[in-house]
Order: structure tokens, then sequence, then C-alpha cells
């Protein structure tokens, strides 16, 4: 049975959530999210160093869904087009969010990804530091403009390792399930 | 060589590049989902001053937040100052890199910059 994402999404989004969405996701709806984070962060009188880690890890994820989430199956285009992303930013506790996301991928990109951030998770403060270095500095662009960097930065800026999940959901694509820790 | 003055936005930085006092700023957030094109007409500005630079370059960069796709592009910038640097030798170019005081991880960017090129950094606390 495909994986039920609207029962996933209700089950992660409850709580202290600042900001969530199920649905099309484009560079303008980034710029007002962006801007109801920042309020929401504000309005919860968060100290200036973790409203501004908070920030800057919900800049990359959310260009990050926008940038490499792959073209959803049919059904989901049909519905919502075809840049189709959710998540939950919520504040679990003192100094302490999270960020859940889910987005289509497709079934051959699902092993580069896992082992990307299996590499990642792997690594030592320093040794993200030095790849951080390393794909800032390798003159490289994707084809979709990002540099590559994305996820080394929020992990060598909150510390914290990814938890994830790839969910089958048909042949051809799977839901893949990411929950960011960001705390100070 | 013309003075280059680029507005800032919520997604981008105020850029300011007088070629004749030799100062350069870049300020405010730079979090645009292309930053290739936001930073082109920099990188080329750059590159023509790079040819006829002024005695001393004093560049001010004060972001409060900047993405990853703005990190590779701030990079090229500072290479083209690298050359410079590389011209007009030490006293030639100050690199002055702002920061909050709170803030370690734009202390920390400005570090990996600085270990990365061969052009000292100043890096400046701003108190808030």
């Amino acid at each position: 049975m495909a994986f039920d994402i609207e029962e996933w999404y209700k089950e992660v989004n409850n709580g202290d959530v600042v900001l969530s969405h199920y649905g099309a996701i484009t560079a303008n709806a980034i710029t007002l999210m962006l801007n109801d984070i920042e309020q929401g962060l504000y309005d919860r009188n968060e100290k200036s160093k973790l409203r501004k880690k908070v920030y800057n890890v919900m800049v990359e994820a959310l260009q990050n869904l926008f940038h490499h989430a792959d073209l959803p199956p049919q059904n989901v285009i049909n519905k919502f087009g075809e840049k189709f992303a959710t998540f939950v930013l919520k504040k679990e506790g003192e100094n302490n969010y999270s960020f859940i996301s889910g987005n289509f991928i497709r079934k051959d990109r699902v092993k580069f990804i896992k082992d990307r951030i299996d590499q990642i998770n792997h690594l030592s403060p320093d040794e993200l530091k030095i790849l951080y270095k390393l794909i800032l500095n390798n003159n490289e662009f994707s084809d979709k403009g990002g540099g590559g960097l994305g996820l080394v930065d929020i992990a060598k800026r909150t510390g914290h390792e990814y938890h994830y999940m790839f969910h089958n959901y048909t042949d051809e694509f799977y839901f893949f399930c990411l929950k960011i820790t960001i705390s100070t | 060589m013309e003075t280059l003055s680029l507005q800032g936005s919520p997604k981008t930085p105020t850029v300011e590049m007088n070629a004749e006092t030799g100062v350069i700023e870049i300020k405010g957030r730079s979090i645009p989902e292309n930053s290739i094109d936001f930073y082109r007409p920099v990188v080329d500005w750059l590159d023509k001053y790079s040819e006829n630079p002024a005695n001393e370059t004093i560049v001010n960069i004060q972001l409060e937040y900047f993405n990853t796709s703005s990190s590779k592009c701030i990079l090229d910038v500072f290479k083209k100052l690298e050359t410079v640097y590389k011209k007009n030798g030490e006293k030639g170019v100050v690199i002055n890199w702002y920061y909050e005081e709170d803030d370690e991880d734009m202390l920390e960017a400005g570090e990996d910059y600085q270990s990365i090129l061969k052009i000292p950094f100043k890096m400046i606390e701003l108190e808030e």
C-alpha cells in the first residue's frame, strides 16, 4: 500500500508549530514562509543566536526542497503542480527546534541521497568543516544553481545528525522524510 | 570606471563599489534562489577593477545571513580581490568581515574564507 502522506503530515503537524506547509512550493512562497518563520521566532522571544541559527537552516532547507525535490507522481502534479513539498517547523523544548520535511524522490535517486546523508552523519565537526571548505572551493555549481553544499552546511551549523526515512509510494517513487534538529 | 550600486532587497544585499575611492561594500542578506545571476555584475565589475585598482581597496562585508549558493559567489568575489592583492601587495587590500557578537556561525564563515584565500581578513565584532 502506498505511504499515506496526509496521515503522516497530520501526525507531525502538532505541538508548538511555527509554520507548516502541505502543497506547492515556489520561490515567492519561500520568501513569505521565511518572513513568517522569522516573525514566529520573534514572537517566541528567542535569543538572537538561536533565532539566527534556525533562520539560516530554514533558508537552506526550504531552498533544498525547492531545488532538489523530484517531480512528483502524476496524481500529485494534477493536484499541486510540479513542485510539491510538506514541512513542519516546531519548537520541541527550551532552545530546541525541529524541522520535518517530506518530498518525493525517484526510486533511482534513493541510494545516492541515502549514501550522502549517511556520509554526512558519520563525519565529526572537524571533518564536516573540511568537507564544507572542499565543496565551497571546487568551482562547481549543480545544474540547479545550488552548490551541493546545503546538507553539509546544515549539519555543520546544527551539530546534529539527520534522521530520515524513505517510504515506498509507488513502483517509481519514494516519499522522503527528513528531520533536522536545531538547538543552541 | 563607474560605481556599481545595487539596492538591497529581502533576499539580496546592498552593494556599493566605488573604483575611485576603492571602497567596496556588501551589506544585508544574501539568500537568493539563484545567486549566480545576482553576483554576475559584481564579479564582472571586479574583473575590470582589478586591471587598474585604487592604491588601497577597502572591502566591508557585513552580512546578516547568506545561503550556500551565495557562499560560492562570495568566494568568487574574494578570488577577484586576491588578484588585486597580488598586484598591490599587503597594504593594497583590506577585508573587514563584520559579525554580530553572538553570531559564531558568521565569524566561522569569515574564518573559513580566510583559510581558503591568501588575503588577510580583519574580523570585526559588532555589538548588538
